[in-house]
């Protein structure tokens, strides 16, 4: 027994080594923000800031992402909300109120989740010039509510294939209709769902970067893009980049560290079957 | 009882997302075959007909061959990788050690992260600067004696875009580690323990029942690393901006069409990307809902 705990114990090596791969790029941003501009050398961007801790390169990097962080935030809310409300609906309907032809439906739908947008994106464009939207964030919105379509319904729709049919049948033999059924029953035992399709899409959309680059003018850039034309630029310094990467990854690595169990039920809804 | 109105109402209620989804994937796809058999040049759009003309000029274009070998080196080492580390990591967090939730949310956590973000900071790590400029990487490997792994990253001559794979391992292979675990999880232990009852040793039992068990996982893993593979942009660009030697079809998609209007090619390239995907993908589809309506 003791022996075999102890070699147990060497398990923990493959573990912690693997760790430290994962955490290097965080540790390197971390470390870099916090040094003051005076320690900031490529030949020490290993060494934990010597003279205290500074935060002068997360308030260049705030200030100068400040505008776009605020287009991030006003894209992804709306965004994340409208798509999960419509999957809901999808989701309902497709699990517990099937008319001829919705097996047929769900597939297609399915197929646009995988769909390459290079593939679309072209249209997408003249589509958004042509009612007005192109540049906007309006615009930015409908693109990721109707691409997150096929994602939030499949989540709802499996989710719902778990609530027993008897408690809808149940209610509409209390006379419920649909909607009544869908507020009364359905919703209130959505809420798990809810948060897992609110994270999934808060997360793409705010990590999105083709949708956000082809589709917004300078003035409505997502913080992704912002930052992927401040590491470009030869003005900023690499640590400013570094920290700024921080600032961008933080509200979703806060998400997933605190509602890591709904992030990863969103993931597994992707895999269909995994 | 369903009365005709609720069940009107039930289509009127997906009609929507069904419409939109019908125009903004099917419509656009249809628009865009359209467009990669024009002539469609320059800002204005022209939809004076030229038949497969763009496909047969871009299968003839280095720039296109490039994209395609830099595709086929990064999917196979990314899938490979990813695959093999991610099992790995789940057999080991199989084993019930304490501080499991620990390590797997350090695994998962790049997930969360974008691949801009990522970019950003594999750039610098990777930086492929020598001699006294050294940074990144290849200054730890200087500092802890291991000279020899220093290296030129992407900018690699030939073989710099087997590089790019390594950002991409790290973001992906925790998400194909929770897949593996959530199989390993789903195996009754009397299974392990009828085999153990048998005489299997702890490795036969791998090898021989929870490994097969892994297979489907295993395909939908591929399925979906695979087809992000294919589209791999985001860190492409963040890594390494626009170099040739790191092109993809779709940075080469993006930059024909928005950078060099050439709308009609960059359609092409769109669509043989989705016959790409598609390839992949359809099978995958049907496989998977078929088994559901089994269940």
């Amino acid at each position: 027994m003791n022996t075999q705990s102890r070699a147990r114990n060497w398990l923990y090596v493959p573990l912690i080594v693997m760790a430290i791969f994962y955490l290097v790029p965080l540790y390197v941003m971390i470390v870099t923000g916090f040094k003051s501009f005076a320690e900031i050398s490529l030949q020490t961007m290993w060494n934990l800031p010597a003279s205290g801790i500074h935060f002068d390169n997360f308030s260049e990097a705030a200030q100068k992402l400040a505008p776009y962080f605020w287009n991030s935030t006003r894209m992804v809310l709306p965004a994340a909300i409208l798509s999960s409300i419509l999957g809901s609906l999808n989701g309902y309907v497709l699990s517990k109120w099937k008319f001829p032809g919705s097996n047929i439906i769900f597939p297609l739908l399915l197929f646009g989740m995988f769909i390459p947008y290079q593939s679309i994106l072209i249209p997408l464009v003249e589509f958004m010039r042509k009612v007005g939207l192109y540049g906007t964030i309006g615009g930015l919105i409908l693109t990721h509510v109707i691409y997150g379509i096929p994602i939030t319904t499949l989540t709802f729709r499996n989710y719902y294939a778990n609530v027993p049919t008897e408690l809808v049948e149940a209610a509409s033999i209390d006379g419920a209709g649909l909607l009544k059924t869908y507020w009364h029953v359905i919703l209130p035992i959505s809420i798990p769902s809810f948060v897992v399709v609110l994270i999934w899409q808060f997360t793409a959309a705010w990590n999105d970067f083709l949708f956000a680059v082809v589709l917004t003018d300078s003035q409505h850039w997502p913080v992704t893009v912002a930052l992927n034309n401040m590491a470009g630029s030869q003005i900023i310094a690499w640590n400013v980049q570094m920290a700024g990467s921080f600032l961008a990854a933080a509200p979703t690595l806060l998400v997933y560290l605190f509602l890591g169990r709904y992030f990863l039920r969103g993931m597994m809804a992707g895999a269909l079957k995994g | 009882m369903r009365t005709t109105k609720d069940k009107i109402l039930s289509i009127a209620l997906v009609s929507p997302s069904i419409l939109a989804v019908l125009i903004f994937v099917y419509g656009f796809i249809a628009w865009s075959i359209r467009v990669s058999l024009s002539r469609w040049k320059g800002l204005l759009p022209n939809y004076a007909w030229a038949g497969l003309k763009n496909y047969i000029e871009l299968f003839h274009d280095p720039r296109f061959q490039v994209d395609v070998r830099n595709t086929a080196i990064f999917t196979v080492l990314f899938v490979g990788i990813s695959l093999i580390l991610g099992l790995f990591l789940a057999i080991m967090l199989d084993q019930g050690l304490k501080g499991e939730a620990f390590f797997r949310t350090v695994y998962l956590f790049p997930m969360a992260i974008s691949y801009i973000v990522t970019g950003v900071v594999w750039r610098w790590l990777m930086n492929p600067a020598q001699g006294s400029r050294l940074s990144g990487f290849n200054l730890l490997f200087d500092k802890v004696g291991l000279d020899f792994l220093i290296n030129k990253w992407h900018t690699t001559p030939q073989w710099g875009i087997a590089f790019i794979a390594i950002p991409a391992i790290w973001q992906m292979s925790g998400y194909v580690m929770a897949l593996y675990l959530g199989g390993l999880r789903a195996i009754p232990e009397s299974l392990r323990e009828a085999a153990r009852v048998d005489g299997a040793t702890e490795v036969d039992i791998y090898r021989h029942v929870v490994l097969p068990l892994m297979r489907p996982i295993t395909l939908s893993a591929m399925i979906i690393l695979g087809h992000i593979s294919l589209k791999v942009f985001d860190l492409i660009i963040a890594v390494a901006g626009k170099q040739v030697a790191l092109d993809v079809p779709a940075v080469y998609m993006w930059q024909t069409t928005f950078d060099g209007y050439f709308f009609n090619r960059g359609a092409a390239i769109g669509i043989l990307l989705l016959l790409s995907v598609a390839v992949l993908v359809i099978p995958y589809l049907w496989y998977s809902l078929r088994g559901e309506a089994e269940l």
